[in-house]
């Protein structure tokens, strides 16, 4: 088995409307197993796209995308969705979480979906992530009842239910003030230390991109 | 697929937005009470007026029609074959009302597996006398036993018994008839035949059948003494009525029985093709106002779905982003619609049989159906059917535009978006 996780060829990605833009240039990158990589650059410059690109969500683009040695390019929305669910773990800026759930549930979802494990086993796994992250006591409350970081922190929690391939995050801290900031990072960081979970993080935080292992810098399209 | 992980999410945003839920299924609720009591009542009344008529109609009826002979002796004569004939002032001939060979027929008709019963009749105008007026009338002389196993006499007596009529010389008469003339049970009442011969017979019973015209005129005796007044001998008869196991054969068993006897016959929806035309209608009335309530529901639930998906656009997002194929999201929200339609169509029977049964519970007397005390409600269960599954077909079709629109939902517009 190869060592790459993720891998892009000539990335090309126009927005037509309201005029013809070239918004990604072809990017070519990859993502070792293990690594954790931040992506950073200015406003504007293409790296929420190019993220939306790698997570399988938007599919309208040139070139071709790699995961596992796998190409991802050209597959249907029922395989891309089966990627996403098994092989991806998703942490926004703002914490999407399903306000209709308890945070218990909001984690466990994924798991349910991939349906490899029973709801016990998944419920089990779901509080030892929240354990880990210190949430043991908030399981039962429903979103709106947690702090931004607590939210955060819940986002981080899901995303690891299904032991995804790779986590991205899209300014995963952008919203949050600097202790949760750090704490946010410290989280990511044993994550890639202690279970050599890979990494992919676009941010603005020159600090947290510092700390990371390897840092993509972008600039109007193009990675330099 | 996991339908059940797929329910589980479709229940936890119905819970979400339980108000407008209720009021989307209250909606099919209303809907399917009102088409399964609706077509239940309609159905009663049809079912009510079908047994007026066919408890006073036999199913075939044989009997000899006043009419010239088919064939006349020219047609026949070989001498004029090939010639035109002009025949003036033909007349019906005269062979009379009476069924050649009527005892055979009956004896061949109640070995016939598809004929419940058999009940032979003699019908013939005669006057009543009441001092010096004469009052017109009928007289059925009739298979006492049988015709009240067919057509259920005792059901219409209001004073006596038919088994009293097996007496010699007794008859039974309207009520109309009775106030007229201030007969009751007990007194004779003279008759007079149209060939002129008078009788007394002996009022032993007063029917109601509810329809003006038939009490007031018609009388029941029994075969011998119609006979008897009449002055013809004991094979004489004018009528067999035939009941049928297989009523909608009725037609069919009519042409082949005038075939093979030789006799005329009539089935009873000739006999009474307006009734037919009656019910029809009123089931089509029913039918299509129900179906205009439960798309009124459907158009309810569409709403309520789309007004969901567009709150939900949010979570939509996740759902998808988190691994939910567009395939999922469409079955969360179809079944989600589903739901709506179940709950609010079982409701709906529910309620339907209440209101069925609060109908059926409020009198309703009529003279003409003596058995029949309240209104009248069929309670057919394919009805209940029709509804549940109307419920959810117009709950799917309301739910698979919204939902298809939701499985569209760009997770990446959405997360963008914020
Ligand atoms: N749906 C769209 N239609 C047209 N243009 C778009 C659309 N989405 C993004 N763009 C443009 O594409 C470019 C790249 O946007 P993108 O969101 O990737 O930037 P970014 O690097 O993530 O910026 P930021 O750091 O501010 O989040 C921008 O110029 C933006 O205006
Ligand atoms: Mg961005």
């Amino acid at each position: 088995m190869s060592n790459i996780v993720l891998e892009t060829k000539d990335l090309t990605k126009y927005f037509y409307d309201p005029v013809k833009i070239q918004v990604l240039k072809s990017v070519s990158m990859k993502v070792n197993h293990g690594e954790f990589v931040s992506i950073v650059g200015k406003s504007g410059c293409g790296k929420s796209t190019l993220l939306y690109l790698l997570s399988t969500m938007d599919t309208d683009y040139e070139g071709q995308l790699f995961m596992d040695d796998q190409l991802i390019t050209g597959k249907s929305d029922q395989e891309l969705a089966q990627i996403r669910n098994e092989k991806i773990g998703f942490v926004f800026q703002f914490h999407y979480l399903l306000p209709e759930y308890d945070v218990l549930r909001n984690v466990m979802l994924p798991g349910l979906k991939l349906g490899k494990l029973s709801k016990e086993e998944v419920e089990h796994n779901a509080m030892e992530h929240l354990r880990t992250l210190d949430m043991t006591d908030q399981v039962l409350k429903m979103p709106n009842q947690l702090s931004g970081g607590q939210k955060q922190r819940v986002a981080i929690a899901r995303a690891l239910i299904n032991n995804p391939l790779i986590i991205m995050g899209d300014e995963p801290t952008g919203n949050l003030d600097k202790k949760n900031s750090d704490l946010v990072f410290d989280i990511f960081n044993e994550l890639a230390l202690e279970k050599k979970q890979t990494l992919l993080v676009v941010t603005h935080d020159n600090d947290f991109a510092a700390r990371t292992h390897r840092t993509i810098t972008m600039e109007d399209g193009r990675i330099i | 697929m996991n339908f059940k992980l797929i329910l589980n999410i479709a229940i936890h945003l119905l819970r979400a937005r339980l108000k407008q839920s209720i009021v989307a299924a209250a909606g099919v609720t209303f809907g399917i009470s009102m088409f399964v009591t609706l077509l239940g009542f309609m159905n009663g009344l049809n079912d009510l007026l079908d047994n007026l008529m066919l408890n006073r109609t036999a199913h075939v009826r044989l009997y000899n029609e006043i009419k010239p002979t088919e064939q006349q002796p020219v047609v026949l004569s070989e001498q004029f074959q090939k010639n035109t004939h002009f025949i003036r002032s033909i007349k019906p001939k005269d062979e009379g009302l009476a069924i050649y060979n009527s005892r055979a027929i009956i004896q061949n008709l109640k070995q016939d597996e598809r004929v419940i019963d058999v009940s032979a009749k003699i019908t013939t105008p005669v006057f009543f006398n009441s001092g010096t007026i004469e009052i017109s009338g009928i007289i059925n002389g009739v298979d006492v036993l049988a015709e009240d196993k067919l057509f259920q006499l005792t059901d219409y007596m209001i004073e006596g018994s038919v088994n009293n009529l097996l007496q010699n010389n007794s008859i039974m008469i309207g009520k109309g008839l009775s106030e007229k003339m201030l007969l009751t049970t007990g007194d004779i009442i003279k008759v007079t035949t149209a060939k002129g011969d008078l009788a007394s017979l002996k009022i032993v019973g007063i029917f109601q059948i509810g329809i003006a015209e038939i009490d007031n005129t018609l009388t029941y005796t029994s075969l011998d003494t119609a006979q008897k007044i009449l002055g013809k001998p004991t094979n004489y008869i004018t009528d067999i009525q035939v009941k049928l196991y297989d009523i909608s054969t009725a037609s069919v068993v009519a042409k082949e029985f005038q075939h093979r006897f030789n006799v005329d016959t009539i089935d009873y929806e000739t006999a009474n093709s307006q009734f037919e035309t009656g019910s029809s209608v009123r089931s089509i009335i029913s039918y299509a106002v129900g179906i205009v309530l439960l798309i009124v529901a459907g158009f309810g639930i569409y709403n309520i779905m789309n007004m969901m998906i567009f709150e939900k656009m949010d979570s939509i997002a996740i759902l998808k982003a988190t691994g939910f194929s567009g395939q999922d999201v469409k079955w969360i929200f179809i079944s989600l619609s589903l739901i709506i339609g179940i709950v609010g169509g079982i409701l709906g029977l529910l309620l339907g049989l209440v209101l069925s049964t609060i109908i059926d519970s409020i009198p309703f007397e009529t003279a003409s159906l003596p058995t029949v005390t309240t209104y009248p409600i069929n309670y057919n269960p394919f009805f209940y059917i029709i509804g549940i599954t109307f419920a959810l077909l117009t709950s799917t079709i309301a739910g698979l535009f919204p939902a298809l629109k939701a499985s569209k939902v760009d997770p990446v517009e959405i997360i963008r978006g914020k």
